[in-house]
């Protein structure tokens, strides 16, 4: 991508969706952006558009070219960036955050050595930082529910591994580039596998489908192994026995 | 009423146009991978084309129904028959109870659909029936199954369909990383004869080459951005995935241009080894030629017409009531 872009930058996604890019990076006015403006988006309930989403630095809009054309929706889209700031937009109100009962290392997660020596700490370090850290959900996406979380702190700035590894559990979290993923499902990675827990972020059978929404923040515990073990056989709503409060406004 | 499973292949699931609205949650549509398919079970039963059907990947199976049933059977063709008749694909028929309904391979394409008088009504999961194997919402149907319908519906009509089942050009539009690939790469890119590889299923399909692979420039640095179905994705080996309705909904491999969504059927059905290419158009053709497509697609129950037994094709005749009079006259 060419350097000397103007942002925010409009570009067609497709057939029949635009996309409203505020950064070429991951910040935090970035994503404040994109999540304010795709709220704004959707508040507007323009005729013609299907859905709406926000991914770490862009919002997203799928509408009918039918109904909506091109022409007409650049347009509305334009006369809303324009209406304010969106990089100083607060976070979306009515957020939550979760403490989650975390495993950090042994079997149950055996990257976290790894990825404590990538990041130059020793593992009780790692897993003292790692355990302390409050992120905040940037966004949710490749899997239903599941969060990119951060961001953390810069020693956790350690790169994706070159070889996948095979299978990871749902609950699994994992980290690079100074972000955690949470996985929503059992799924191959090339992020280092630092921490377990019994959070479920998708259960399909629940009236509350999608556990976690942008702007939440979260923080994953240290806990023992026998605490988790105990969670997984007495705790059956899929929060895997994290705590969860509303955050003031 | 129901329609027992008795016998299955693999990858078949039950869907409808999928679900929309849930994208900002990380989910995506799912839905049948031939839309066109769903719309012509839809005409051939007089039902409406929202309705479920079942998709089958590759094979079908065997079945019976506990009551009288309507079904029709569109998509890639398959073998098929009841109590051993062959019957009419892109036909609607009557299956009694009792009878066996057999569907074997697919014959050409990839994805053959069995669809239910009244649609298949199993449990809707935030506003579809649509399966979502990767996103692990509903399964893939086994034996010992009973799929649920009304079965209400016409039978004794056919369709002449768009045969879309051996690969061939697939119309695409520029996309907002199109510009990440140099013009060489583009050319050659519109220039080559592709053959649909060994691995696809519903979230994507791969499509291999000979030379050099297609490289988008910064390719290992790109943010993570939006997917949409029909994308063409560049793994890191620059071999294009044409990404199907369960694809994930972001991801960091560029993307070189969109299947037009009319295209995405013969996308989908295009059989392993099948010859794809690919051909840019703007977007202002783009929107006539989906336009046409959805014209077309309302259309279509004004073009079903009756399927007309010959005495010839029904090689059981001596079966049916002609001799009804001869037992009588012997008494």
């Amino acid at each position: 991508m060419t350097t000397d872009t103007q942002f925010p930058l409009m570009r067609t996604v497709g057939f029949d969706g635009l996309l409203v890019t505020f950064a070429q990076t991951m910040s935090e006015p970035s994503n404040r952006a994109a999540l304010a403006f795709r709220g704004a988006v959707e508040a507007q309930q323009m005729d013609g558009v299907f859905e709406t989403s926000a991914s770490l630095a862009s919002a997203y809009v799928r509408f009918d070219p039918s109904q909506l054309s091109h022409y007409d929706i650049k347009k509305q889209l334009r006369a809303l960036l324009d209406s304010r700031d969106w990089y100083s937009a607060p976070l979306p109100s009515g957020r939550r955050f979760w403490k989650v009962p975390t495993v950090y290392g042994t079997d149950l997660a055996p990257q976290l050595e790894d990825a404590a020596f990538a990041a130059g700490l020793d593992p009780a370090e790692a897993i003292e930082r790692l355990s302390q850290s409050r992120v905040r959900v940037l966004t949710i996406g490749f899997a239903p529910g599941q969060p990119y979380l951060g961001p953390l702190v810069p020693e956790f700035n350690i790169p994706r591994l070159k070889e996948l590894t095979p299978m990871v559990p749902e609950g699994a979290l994992v980290l690079a580039i100074s972000q955690f993923v949470l996985f929503s499902g059992p799924t191959p990675t090339g992020w280092r596998h630092v921490g377990q827990t019994a959070f479920s972020c998708f259960r399909p059978e629940m009236e509350q489908s999608f556990a976690l929404n942008h702007g939440d923040e979260m923080q994953f515990v240290s806990v023992s192994r026998d605490a988790l073990e105990d969670i997984r056989a007495t705790c059956t709503d899929g929060t895997g026995g994290a705590s969860c409060e509303e955050i003031p406004a | 009423m129901r329609l027992i499973v008795h016998r299955i292949g693999p990858a078949c699931t039950v869907q409808d146009q999928g679900r929309t609205g849930y994208l900002d949650q990380g989910l995506s549509r799912s839905g049948a991978a031939d839309l066109l398919a769903l719309y012509e079970g839809a005409a051939l039963l007089g039902n409406n084309p929202a309705l479920a059907a079942l998709e089958m990947a590759g094979m079908g199976g065997e079945f019976e129904a506990t009551a009288t049933l309507t079904i029709a059977l569109t998509g890639a063709p398959m073998q098929a028959s009841i109590d051993g008749s062959p019957i009419m694909w892109n036909a609607s028929h009557q299956l009694e109870a009792g009878q066996r309904l057999v569907i074997g391979s697919v014959l050409q394409g990839s994805y053959g659909y069995l669809h239910l008088g009244g649609g298949i009504e199993t449990e809707v999961t935030l506003g579809s029936r649509s399966s979502h194997l990767t996103a692990r919402i509903g399964r893939a149907v086994q034996a010992g199954d009973q799929l649920p319908a009304t079965g209400t519906g016409k039978t004794g009509l056919k369709l002449r369909a768009d045969d879309r089942f051996s690969g061939g050009l697939l119309r695409v539009v520029a996309s907002f990383q199109t510009a990440l690939f140099d013009d060489e790469t583009l050319t050659r890119f519109t220039q080559t004869t592709f053959h649909r590889g060994a691995r696809a299923n519903r979230m994507g399909m791969q499509l291999e080459s000979d030379g050099d692979g297609f490289a988008a420039r910064g390719q290992l640095n790109i943010l993570s951005e939006v997917i949409t179905p029909g994308d063409i994705q560049m793994t890191g080996t620059g071999a294009p995935f044409i990404l199907l309705p369960e694809c994930q909904t972001t991801g960091g491999y560029p993307r070189i241009a969109t299947v037009l969504p009319c295209d995405l059927p013969r996308a989908a059905q295009t059989q392993a080894g099948g010859e794809v290419r690919f051909e840019f158009v703007s977007l202002e053709q783009a929107i006539s030629l989906q336009a046409a497509f959805e014209a077309d697609l309302v259309r279509l129950p004004a073009r079903v017409e009756p399927l007309v037994r010959d005495p010839h094709d029904i090689p059981d005749l001596l079966s049916y009531q002609l001799i009804s009079g001869m037992i009588s006259a012997t008494e």
